[in-house]
């Protein structure tokens, strides 16, 4: 069932895409090529497939391929090389397409799949990119009005592939567009920046250093490369340490085996169907890993670890204290803040909603009242009955927009184990 | 500036001046030189291509929010191409630009790290002009203007003088330090060398695509160049904001731990550097003992699985209860298996309380089936224990404290580990105070129990308290004079105060 709502999303991407590309290749094949340009769309092409080869994790799980992206553009931008003038829009397009395929062949073959949405966005991004630098190369041949001209087709292009990248997500993971777009953005600006910027000077360098232009501006982005990787394993295992950490009160009897992590995913499905980006995600999953912490400095584990059927005094002391040990890190405060406000009560006097208390935290209220109702069972008359509770108490305690959401969720879960 | 000693002060006004000396020789230079209207253009826009780096690395550095670990100069690389550029009269009043950084920073500071630059530019410079007109077998102009690329004529000079500006750049901050903080400049000297091969060579890769770019495409090209490296460096500085982050959650966490016993408080973390001492002395390969650093961090966490009431009970513990402490290994484990970098550190954590006689627990392991890992850690952990005060006892000197762990060595310790533990004391000192951030712990009372983790109970006798050192202030010093190898800037932090 998954597998056909991908289909359907990214083919109106991918339909232009091939449009683009097969008539670019048409167009290619019905006018003869020079030796010279044969020459120049083997050596970037070559130089496309590696980087395509050569590909990066950024932060967030994120894949890119940011020297194969710099090459496409340079080719994209690239009046001559040389002393060869090149043929234009069509060509570029052709070469760029068929370096990226043919660069992600070796991954073809261990079994990855190819990622046709990333071929389309990339050439995409190089026919907008050919397409408004054309007019400005033959209009004139000053270097500094060609630069800007390149910087500004150069950004275009790499904005356009951000929101075209945007769509596709929105699609995918059922999120508004707009929350996608913010999403894109913050996790790509720092590798196109630097994408740009290098596909620029390439383009510029390489009529006068010729191919040298390509492995000598490719050392920063390398650089560049390096360093996000570096970020990306960090993050991953910080991740994975917080994840770990989140087992300590499994371990004391103070909460349920999986308790911690059943809850931040929960909450995380419902961030993200209530429509949160992803730093708010991180947050709501990190808070929810460790919603529990305040737990260890009781005497005593409450019996079955259920926190939601404890005095409310109690629980918001066991927020209090969960929010002081987070605070302590010193780099996770809205974590802490999300953890402290856990266990307050959407209605506080039975009339207004609390308008300052975060979404996540209700979130996490909500999530953790349900696991200590259902925890690992798959039972549907549990479920139902959980979700009757939760309904019952949106006249105070629960959020009815994040009982309404986690509800979504359960009817869906069902469905698919049904089907 | 008062607050310094007088010889410090004299040698910071001495480099204040020699910078200025510099400046105004190379204006005059400038002024009387050919094509002065070029080189002033030339001087400026790189002058201002400086400052626009520094302040938009600053602002993202805000953004960030965090205290910049080892990072990239986007500095250097343009004082390496003005270097090409603009020739030892020009290239200096390019660097001397740096004592108008951004951040808020002290006048002596700005004119120190001013001086600083100008001598390094201008002995860099002359190196490259040296080395350049002996491999070239031509003499370089004044003020050279177009550069062309050329591997041995100028990617080697290059290298050398990039090398020469770290060098100077180096002795003048590693002298005001030692002045200033009575360290072994050697220390210091170590720390900033050691980490500055690698962007050695960038620096003189970007600086001369840089110099390349401007003298051949266009100045304003020379931007893009610059563009890649700003995104790198912003990503080291969400980097180290991240790993920073990431070691004081985990010392949070730790520290919910210990709350439960203010005796035990900053017990991991000495433990872990304890650890590090030992594997470093006994020669492990710096990612086990990077891995060891860790374990040390969390060999105790399982004892968050334990009932705070029996860890704060006073008086005689029940069998029961006596085992529920004993679990806290093997929970432990439960609790880190999953954590892939720590590796043969979960290990150690399971087993960090077996004897070699094999009279511990959790298995009873004997000898050499206990892992290394486990043997180091419980030398550290008995180390630790005996030189801090219990509520039981109070703390032995580090001497005593290693006499014992001598006297047990075969019966309870490894024998070796226990001699680089020895080695390893004895020669860089051993501080017993508590670096961690102070809890305070806002549940439960202070534990009057006795530590009944602690692998020394059974022996207790001893006085007195080693002298804390205050390193903490040193350390955030030195962190901030590595933050930034290529413009070297004695910041707010610990120096001055």
């Amino acid at each position: 069932m998954s597998r056909r709502k991908d289909v359907r999303s990214v083919v109106p991407l991918q339909l232009v895409a091939a449009i683009v590309a097969v008539s670019s290749f048409a167009f290619t094949a019905a006018n003869p090529l020079p030796q010279g340009v044969i020459h120049a769309g083997v050596v970037f092409g070559l130089f496309i497939a590696l980087g395509e080869i050569l590909r990066v994790t950024l932060p967030g799980g994120r894949q890119a391929a940011p020297l194969a992206a710099a090459g496409s553009l340079a080719f994209a931008l690239l009046p001559e090389i040389n002393g060869v003038q090149l043929p234009g829009v069509a060509f570029a397009v052709t070469v760029v397409t068929l370096a990226s395929i043919i660069g992600s062949l070796p991954r073809v073959f261990v079994g990855r799949g190819l990622h046709l949405d990333e071929v389309s966005q990339r050439v995409l991004m190089t026919a907008t990119a050919a397409a408004l630098i054309r007019p400005w190369l033959e209009l004139t041949t000053n270097s500094n009005v060609q630069l800007i001209a390149m910087v500004v087709a150069g950004a275009l292009a790499g904005l356009l592939e951000i929101a075209l990248a945007a769509a596709t997500r929105a699609n995918e993971a059922r999120v508004p567009f707009s929350v996608a777009l913010v999403d894109e953005f913050r996790a790509m600006i720092g590798i196109t920046t630097a994408v740009t910027a290098t596909g620029v000077l390439m383009a510029l360098a390489a009529g006068r250093m010729n191919y040298w232009a390509l492995p000598v501006f490719a050392v920063p982005m390398l650089l560049t490369q390096f360093s996000f990787r570096r970020y990306a394993s960090i993050e991953a295992t910080y991740l994975q340490t917080i994840r770990a950490l989140s087992k300590v009160t499994e371990v004391g009897g103070y909460t349920e085996t999986g308790h911690a992590r059943r809850v931040s995913r929960l909450a995380s499905r419902i961030g993200s169907e209530m429509g949160m980006t992803e730093r708010e995600l991180t947050d709501l999953e990190y808070a929810a890993l460790m919603h529990d912490i305040g737990q260890l400095a009781w005497p005593e584990p409450f019996p079955g670890g259920a926190t939601s059927l404890i005095a409310p005094v109690h629980q918001r002391r066991i927020a209090e204290l969960g929010a002081q040990v987070v605070r302590q890190s010193g780099a996770l405060d809205s974590v802490a803040q999300i953890v402290e406000r856990q266990a307050d009560a959407y209605r506080p006097q039975r009339g207004l909603p609390d308008a300052t208390l975060p979404l996540a935290s209700r979130i996490i209220r909500v999530a953790n009242a349900y696991d200590d109702a259902v925890g690992a069972s798959l039972d549907m008359e549990r479920m139902h009955y959980a979700l009757d509770r939760l309904s019952g108490g949106t006249d105070r305690d629960y959020d009815p927009a994040v009982v309404d959401a986690l509800g979504r969720i359960v009817d869906r879960r069902l469905e698919e184990s049904y089907s | 500036m008062r607050d310094f000693p007088l010889r410090t002060r004299v040698f910071i006004t001495a480099v204040i001046v020699a910078g200025l000396l510099g400046v105004v020789s190379c204006v005059l230079h400038v002024w009387h030189g050919p094509d002065v209207f070029t080189h002033v253009c030339e001087i400026v826009a790189l002058a201002l291509l400086v400052f626009a780096s520094e302040t938009f690395s600053a602002a993202l550095a805000r953004s960030v929010a965090t205290r910049e670990g080892v990072s990239i100069s986007v500095t250097m690389p343009i004082a390496m191409a003005s270097v090409l550029i603009l020739g030892p009269w020009g290239a200096p009043l390019v660097t001397a630009m740096v004592a108008l950084e951004p951040r808020p920073t002290p006048w002596f500071k700005r004119f120190f790290n001013g001086g600083m630059n100008v001598l390094a530019t201008f002995g860099a410079a002359w190196v490259y002009v040296w080395l350049h007109a002996l491999l070239s077998h031509e003499p370089v102009a004044p003020f050279p203007g177009a550069v062309e690329f050329d591997p041995v004529t100028v990617l080697i000079p290059m290298l050398a003088a990039t090398l020469v500006h770290e060098t100077i750049n180096g002795i003048l901050m590693v002298t005001v330090l030692a002045l200033a903080e009575r360290v072994s400049p050697w220390r210091v000297w170590f720390g900033t060398m050691a980490e500055s091969a690698l962007p050695l060579f960038i620096y003189s890769i970007f600086g001369l695509m840089l110099a390349v770019v401007w003298s051949t495409i266009s100045p304003l090209a020379s931007v893009l160049v610059l563009a890649p490296l700003m995104v790198a460096r912003w990503v080291f500085t969400m980097f180290s904001a991240r790993q920073e982050a990431y070691e004081s959650t985990i010392r949070s966490l730790i520290q919910a731990v210990e709350t439960k016993d203010a005796y035990t408080r900053g017990h991991s973390e000495r433990v872990s550097r304890a650890s590090v001492l030992i594997g470093r002395s006994a020669g492990m390969r710096e990612d086990r003992v990077s891995s060891l650093r860790y374990a040390g961090m969390l060999h105790d966490v399982g004892k968050l699985g334990v009932p705070t009431r029996i860890l704060q009970k006073s008086g005689k513990l029940t069998d029961e209860e006596f085992d529920a402490i004993k679990m806290h290994p093997t929970r432990g484990r439960e609790i880190t298996k999953d954590l892939e970098f720590l590796g043969e550190a979960v290990e150690g954590i399971l087993l960090h309380h077996e004897r070699m006689d094999g009279r511990g627990y959790p298995n009873g392991l004997q000898g050499d089936e206990i892992p290394e890992f486990a043997r180091i850690l419980s030398v550290a952990d008995a180390f630790d224990s005996m030189t801090t005060t219990r509520s039981y006892r109070g703390a032995r000197s580090i001497e005593e404290a290693l006499e014992e762990l001598r006297r047990c060595k075969d019966t309870q310790f490894d024998a070796n580990f226990v001699e680089a533990l020895v080695a390893a004391v004895t020669r860089e000192g051993w501080d017993v105070v508590d670096t961690t951030d102070q809890v305070t712990p806002s549940h439960g009372s202070p534990a009057m129990g006795s530590d009944d983790d602690d692998p020394t109970a059974s022996t207790q006798l001893g006085l007195g308290l080693a002298t804390p050192v205050d390193t903490a202030a040193l350390d955030a010093f030195l962190t901030d004079v590595l933050s930034d190898s290529g413009n070297q800037t004695a910041k707010d932090s610990g120096g001055a105060s």
